[in-house]
C-alpha cells in the first residue's frame, strides 16, 4: 500500500526525522541557554505525528488490521501514543520541555525500530484470532504503554528539577524545566489514564481468555498481569498519599523500563511468526 | 551648525557620583521648570528629558550649533552646578552615538543593574510626557518609537534579562520553579525585620495566595502584618503553624535554629504531597542545614541566594556584548532614516 508512490516504512522515516529535528532544535536550544520556541516544536511534532499516522494507515490498510503485528509496529505505535497523548497534553498544559522529552524518545523509538530490519522481517499470522475485540484489547494495551511512556518523561523532568533545586544547578537545561508541582499533577493524571486505558483493555482480552483458556500464553499473561497491577499498585499509593514526590516519579520511570523490557517477552508469547511477512512486500 | 542635528546632553551613574546625581536630580517642579526653559530655547525644534535615579538626559534635536550650550547652561542655573563641575561629568553624544545610547539606555544595558526592565518604563514615561507637551516631532517620534521596539526585541532574543539579581526576586524565581502558580501558595513570614519584609513585598507582587507574619516580639510580628494586610500568627505557635504554609521565610535575631530537621520532618508528615520551601535570610542562621535532606524539602539561604544572584549577574554581563552589536545594527538602520526625516525636513535656508 502507497501513498504519493511512497511506502509505509518511508512515511514513517519522515516521522522520524521530524521527532529528530524537534529534538535537534531543542538541543541547540538548551546548549545556547535560550529558550526554544514550544510553538515550532509543537509544529514539527504534530507535522511528524500525521506523518506517522499516515505511514501507519497504510500499513494497517495492508495487513487489514491494527499494525501492532510485530516488534517494528509495537515500537511505532508505542511512539505514536505518546505522541498523540503530548499533543493534548502539551497544549493543554503548557509543560516546557515536555515535547522535547517526547520528540527525542520517540524518535529513539522510531528510528531503532526502522534501523532494525529483523523486527519487521515477518508478521504475526492471525495475530487477533481473528476477532476485532482482541485487537482492541492489543490497540489499548499499547496505547497505554505510550501513556506510561510520557509519565516515565514527565517522572524524569521531576527528579531533574528536584536534583536542580536541591544541588542548586539552575541553569542550562535545569533552567527550561517545569515547576515541581506541575510536574506532580500531570504525572498522577498521567498515571490514572495509564491504569484505566490498561484496565479496559485487560477486561476486553480477559473476555476472550475466559472463552478460551489455552489462547493465552502464560508467561504473557503474567508479564501483563503483573505490569499491570504494578501500575495500580502505584496509584492506589499516590492516591492514600503513600507514594508521593521523588518516590513517585523513581515508580513512574523504573515501571515503565520494566513495561518496555517485558514487550519482547509478551509479544514472542503470542501467535507464530509468518515468514516472509507481508507488509514487507510493500516497502519502498 | 547648517542643518538639524539629534543630540544627548546629560549625565548618568557611569559619568558622576552619587552626590553630583543628587545635585543634579530634577526633582519635585525642577523637571517642569527645566522642560519650561527649554521650550522658550532658540534652535531647539524637539526635546525630550529622561530623569530617573542614576541619569538625567536631554535628547534634542537643534538647528543651532550653540543650542546644546544653551541646554547645558538651563541645566546647571536650575541645579545651581557650575558649568566646569558639569563638564567633568558631561555625557555629550551627536547623531547615531546617540540613537546608539538611547538604545542601550532602553534595553537596560546601560543600567546600574544590567537588564533591568523597569528603564524601558522610565523611558516611555519620559516620551510619553514630552509628546504630551507637544515637545516631540517626526525625529524624536522615530527614534523613541523605534528604540521601545528595539528594546522589546532584545528582551525577547536574548538572556539580557534572564534570571533575577535582587535577593527577593531569586527567592521568588525558586518558588515559581517549585509551585509553578504562586496565587495557590500560602507564604508565611517569620522575623519582622527590613529584609523579610522585603521578600514578603516580592512575593505579594507576585500575587501570592495567602500571607501571614509571626515574629519572636508578637507587636513587631502585628504591625509588619499590618502593612502588609495579612495576619499574624503568635510565635509559639510556629510549629504547629507551619504545615499549612507552602513557604516560610525566616529572618528572626535568634541565635540558635529554630526550625530543626525533627519538626520539618513532623510537619512534612502533616502535608503529604506539596513540597515545602525554606528562605532562611537569618544570620547566624534560623534554620538547621539538616532540614535540606528531608525529600520534598527545599532549603536556601542567605548565601545561596547571593550566589544565584551573582551568577545571574555575570550571565547578563556576557550578554552585554551581543546585545550592544544588535542595537549598533538597528541604531545604524535608525539613523540612516532619520537622517533622510532630517534632511527632508530642513526648513529651506
Amino acid at each position: 500500500m502507497t501513498f504519493l508512490g511512497l511506502g509505509d516504512r518511508l512515511w514513517l522515516w519522515e516521522a522520524s526525522a521530524c521527532y529528530a529535528i524537534a529534538f535537534l532544535l531543542g538541543t541547540a536550544a538548551v546548549v545556547r541557554d535560550r529558550r526554544h520556541s514550544r510553538l515550532l516544536v509543537y509544529a514539527i511534532v504534530a507535522a511528524g505525528f500525521l506523518l506517522q499516522t499516515l505511514g501507519l494507515y497504510l500499513r494497517g490498510r495492508a495487513v487489514k488490521g491494527c499494525p501492532i503485528g510485530n516488534m517494528f509496529e509495537i515500537f511505532q505505535f508505542t511512539a505514536w501514543s505518546a505522541i498523540s497523548l503530548y499533543l493534548v497534553v502539551g497544549a493543554t498544559f503548557r509543560l516546557s520541555l515536555l515535547g522535547y522529552f517526547t520528540s527525542c524518545l520517540s524518535a529513539v523509538l522510531t528510528v531503532v525500530s526502522l534501523a532494525t530490519p529483523s523486527w519487521d522481517a515477518a508478521r504475526r499470522i492471525n495475530a487477533f484470532g481473528g476477532t476485532g475485540w482482541i485487537e482492541l484489547h492489543a490497540a489499548l494495551a499499547l496505547f497505554s504503554y505510550g501513556v506510561f511512556a510520557l509519565l516515565a518523561l514527565a517522572s524524569a523532568m521531576y527528579l531533574l528539577q528536584t536534583y536542580s533545586l536541591k544541588h542548586r544547578h539552575l541553569h542550562g537545561l535545569f533552567s527550561f524545566l517545569p515547576s515541581i508541582l506541575d510536574l506532580e499533577h500531570i504525572s498522577v493524571r498521567l498515571l490514572l489514564v495509564g491504569v484505566v486505558l490498561m484496565t479496559w483493555s485487560l477486561g476486553v482480552g480477559s473476555v476472550h481468555w475466559l472463552e478460551d483458556l489455552a489462547s493465552v500464553d502464560r508467561a504473557k499473561l503474567f508479564v501483563t498481569l503483573g505490569v499491570w497491577l504494578a501500575y495500580c499498585l502505584a496509584l492506589v499509593l499516590r492516591l492514600r498519599r503513600r507514594l508521593v514526590s521523588q518516590r513517585l516519579a523513581w515508580a513512574g520511570v523504573l515501571l515503565f523500563v520494566a513495561a518496555l523490557i517485558s514487550l519482547p517477552l509478551v509479544d514472542a508469547s503470542r501467535h507464530p511468526m509468518a515468514s516472509p511477512a507481508s507488509p514487507p512486500a510493500h516497502r519502498k | 551648525m547648517s542643518a538639524a542635528a539629534l543630540f544627548l546632553l546629560g549625565a548618568s551613574h557611569h559619568t558622576a557620583p552619587l552626590e553630583l546625581r543628587e545635585k543634579l536630580a530634577l526633582a519635585g517642579d525642577k523637571l517642569d521648570a527645566l522642560r519650561g526653559e527649554l521650550r522658550s530655547l532658540g534652535g531647539l525644534t524637539e526635546f525630550t528629558v529622561l530623569n530617573t535615579c542614576n541619569r538625567v538626559e536631554v535628547y534634542g534635536v537643534a538647528t543651532r550649533t550653540e543650542t546644546v550650550d544653551r541646554v547645558q547652561a538651563a541645566l546647571c542655573t536650575l541645579n545651581q552646578l557650575d558649568a566646569a563641575a558639569f563638564a567633568r561629568i558631561r555625557l555629550e553624544l551627536h547623531d547615531q552615538p546617540a540613537v546608539q545610547h538611547l538604545l542601550e539606555v532602553a534595553a537596560g544595558i546601560d543600567s546600574q543593574m544590567v537588564g533591568e526592565t523597569e528603564i524601558l518604563g522610565q523611558v516611555k514615561e519620559a516620551y510619553a510626557a514630552a509628546q504630551a507637551q507637544g515637545t516631540t516631532g517626526p525625529v524624536l517620534n522615530r527614534v523613541f518609537q523605534k528604540t521601545f521596539q528595539a528594546a522589546k526585541h532584545v528582551r525577547t532574543h536574548t538572556a539580557i534579562g534572564e534570571g533575577q539579581i535582587s535577593v527577593a526576586s531569586v527567592a521568588v524565581d525558586l518558588a515559581l520553579k517549585i509551585f509553578g502558580d504562586l496565587r495557590r501558595c500560602r507564604l508565611l513570614v517569620v522575623g519582622a525585620g527590613e529584609i523579610g519584609e522585603k521578600t514578603a513585598r516580592a512575593f505579594k507582587s507576585r500575587e501570592i495566595g495567602e500571607l501571614a507574619v509571626t515574629s519572636r516580639n508578637y507587636q513587631h510580628a502585628e504591625a509588619l502584618a499590618r502593612d502588609l494586610g495579612a495576619p499574624a500568627v503568635p510565635f509559639d505557635r510556629l510549629a504547629e503553624s507551619l504545615p499549612s504554609f507552602d513557604i516560610a521565610v525566616c529572618s528572626t535575631a535568634a541565635p540558635e535554629a529554630i526550625v530543626t530537621p525533627a519538626m520539618a520532618a513532623l510537619v512534612m508528615r502533616r502535608r503529604a504531597v506539596r513540597p515545602l520551601f525554606f528562605i532562611d535570610l537569618a544570620m547566624p542562621r534560623n534554620i538547621d542545614a539538616g532540614v535540606a535532606d528531608l525529600p520534598s524539602v527545599f532549603l536556601y539561604n542567605l548565601d545561596d541566594l547571593a550566589k544565584i544572584s551573582e551568577e545571574n549577574r555575570a550571565l547578563r554581563q556576557v550578554e552585554i556584548e551581543r546585545v550592544r552589536g544588535l542595537l549598533a545594527e538597528k541604531a545604524g538602520a535608525l539613523w540612516r532614516q532619520v537622517e533622510l526625516r532630517m534632511g527632508s525636513d530642513q526648513p529651506a535656508a
